[in-house]
């Protein structure tokens, strides 16, 4: 049994929401140069100039790349043999949220209670996940997530008999109903599987996979392929101006399910899309 | 096309805009979002002024980030402005005539700016830490409560931003999206 103390996790999470706010991952980078590179039109070029100078200035000074900082979402993966002591783990989250967000100039986005709205002033609480491994690490991920993208996701409870197809038209009818509005290019994460709430949760999840890296099976890993080149026909292009780049990456996870259901959960993400793990 | 223009957007000036110009705006503008558009317009409602002369001014969809210690702001891209819907109309009717925001527009605002010659602008989402060097200065000059979401004024030199939907109900998002179909099966 491996003792690590909760001031740990805080101290993580704190200097993991700068550092994901600041830097965009070498992945999502690399992604959006090869697609400036394939773009010919000269206002979807000049888009993706300026989003590559803003992410360099970003990284460069130490600020923000985009002024939404994002809900904290934060993904713990706690080792079976690890015994975390010395305080609420929750609260040792939040404690590494609030930090990170004040010492590191980040927007306070988050609202107290979604109805009667009132900025909770801190930007806590984290959206928390935490899941048992084996092992004797913790595995920290945090995922600052904008809205305007956000907003423009989507869940539908298909029958089975809608098949491959029916997931197929929901990418194409979600990612054409999001249009501009998500900030384009953007990433998306599929969630195919499982009860309703694991199919979001997968969708999540896909967006913290680095884009370079396909599914295990080879059935989605065209699967994603297909979909990435069919939503770069639409010709929504960045900023939604026109252009062949409209995703720069599409991740699908997926789950075993009932038989009588075939949940898909699609989230979107723009060009932020941010993430940074560490392990403890 | 390009353009530069000082502020404020006067008629004349709007009426040569056109959807697809890239402009580049020198003056001041104002920041506003949900919560700081709701209130606007509960003013208004009651016949309360504004914190700012709306004649001819032109409103930023935008909460920045806190500004560091030297900056003048902190990252300012726009947010989405479809959800100000709701809102831009009568702040059009009381002069407001131009809005920089980022997203689709429903029918209703588009009737709305073609009926008080008002024009709206793209400035790249997702691109706060570059925007925010166009921004000069920033004065907190309302609903300090709101944080993030309080009403400023800037001084802005040169914003780069795209005449998205002009005057006349010309949409860029139709428009440069059908161009490159157009180009695409051409090749």
């Amino acid at each position: 049994m491996r003792e690590i103390h909760v001031s740990r996790i805080s101290d993580t999470v704190e200097r993991l929401c700068i550092e994901a706010n600041y830097q965009l991952p070498e992945d999502v980078k690399y992604a959006i140069e090869t697609c400036r590179a394939c773009e010919d039109g000269q206002l979807a070029r000049n888009v993706l100039d300026n989003i590559i100078e803003n992410y360099g200035i970003a990284c460069r000074e130490d600020v923000p790349i985009c002024q939404d900082t994002g809900m904290a979402c934060v993904f713990l993966e706690i080792g079976q043999d690890v015994h975390l002591v010395g305080g609420d783990l929750s609260k040792a989250v939040d404690e590494g949220v609030r930090r990170g967000y004040t010492n590191g100039y980040l927007r306070k986005s988050v609202v107290a209670d979604p109805v009667r709205r009132g900025n909770t002033g801190d930007n806590t609480p984290a959206m928390l996940y935490t899941e048992i491994v084996p092992g004797e690490n913790v595995k920290i991920t945090v995922g600052p997530k904008g809205f305007g993208s956000e907003n423009m996701s989507a869940i539908r409870m298909f029958k089975p008999s809608a098949g491959l197809q029916g997931i197929k038209d929901f990418i194409l009818e979600t990612v054409e109903a999001a249009g501009p509005n998500p900030c384009p290019p953007i990433v998306v994460g599929v969630g195919i599987g499982g009860t309703f709430d694991k199919a979001a949760l997968l969708a999540k999840k896909a967006l913290m996979r680095p884009l370079d890296v396909r599914h295990p099976d080879p059935f989605y890993a065209e699967l994603e392929q297909e979909m990435l080149e069919k939503i770069n026909a639409l010709g929504i292009g960045p900023q939604g101006f026109g252009g062949r780049t409209t995703a720069i990456g599409l991740n699908i996870e997926t789950l075993p399910t009932h038989i009588a259901g075939m949940p898909c959960a699609i989230n979107i993400s723009c060009h932020v899309t941010r993430h940074m793990t560490e392990v403890l | 096309m390009e353009k530069h223009i000082t502020l404020p957007l006067t008629q004349e000036i709007a009426q040569t805009l056109h959807a697809g110009d890239t402009v580049y705006l020198t003056g001041v503008i104002y920041t506003s979002r949900d919560a700081g558009h709701k209130r606007m317009c509960e003013s208004l409602a009651k016949n309360e002024p504004l914190p700012f002369d709306p004649t001819d001014a032109t409103i930023y969809y935008v909460g920045p980030t806190p500004a560091k210690p030297g900056q003048v702001i902190g990252s300012a891209g726009p947010t989405t402005s479809g959800r100000m819907d709701a809102y831009a109309p009568t702040l059009m009717a009381a002069g407001a005539r131009g809005m920089i925001g980022k997203g689709s527009r429903l029918p209703r605002v588009v009737d709305a700016m073609k009926e008080h010659c008002a024009v709206y602008f793209g400035a790249i989402g997702g691109a706060g830490a570059l925007l925010a060097k166009c921004i000069k200065s920033a004065e907190l000059i309302a609903y300090e409560d709101l944080g993030a979401e309080a009403l400023r004024r800037l001084y802005v030199e040169d914003m780069p931003v795209i005449v998205i939907i002009d005057c006349q109900g010309n949409d860029l998002y139709k428009s440069g999206r059908a161009e490159y179909l157009t180009r695409k099966q051409s090749t």
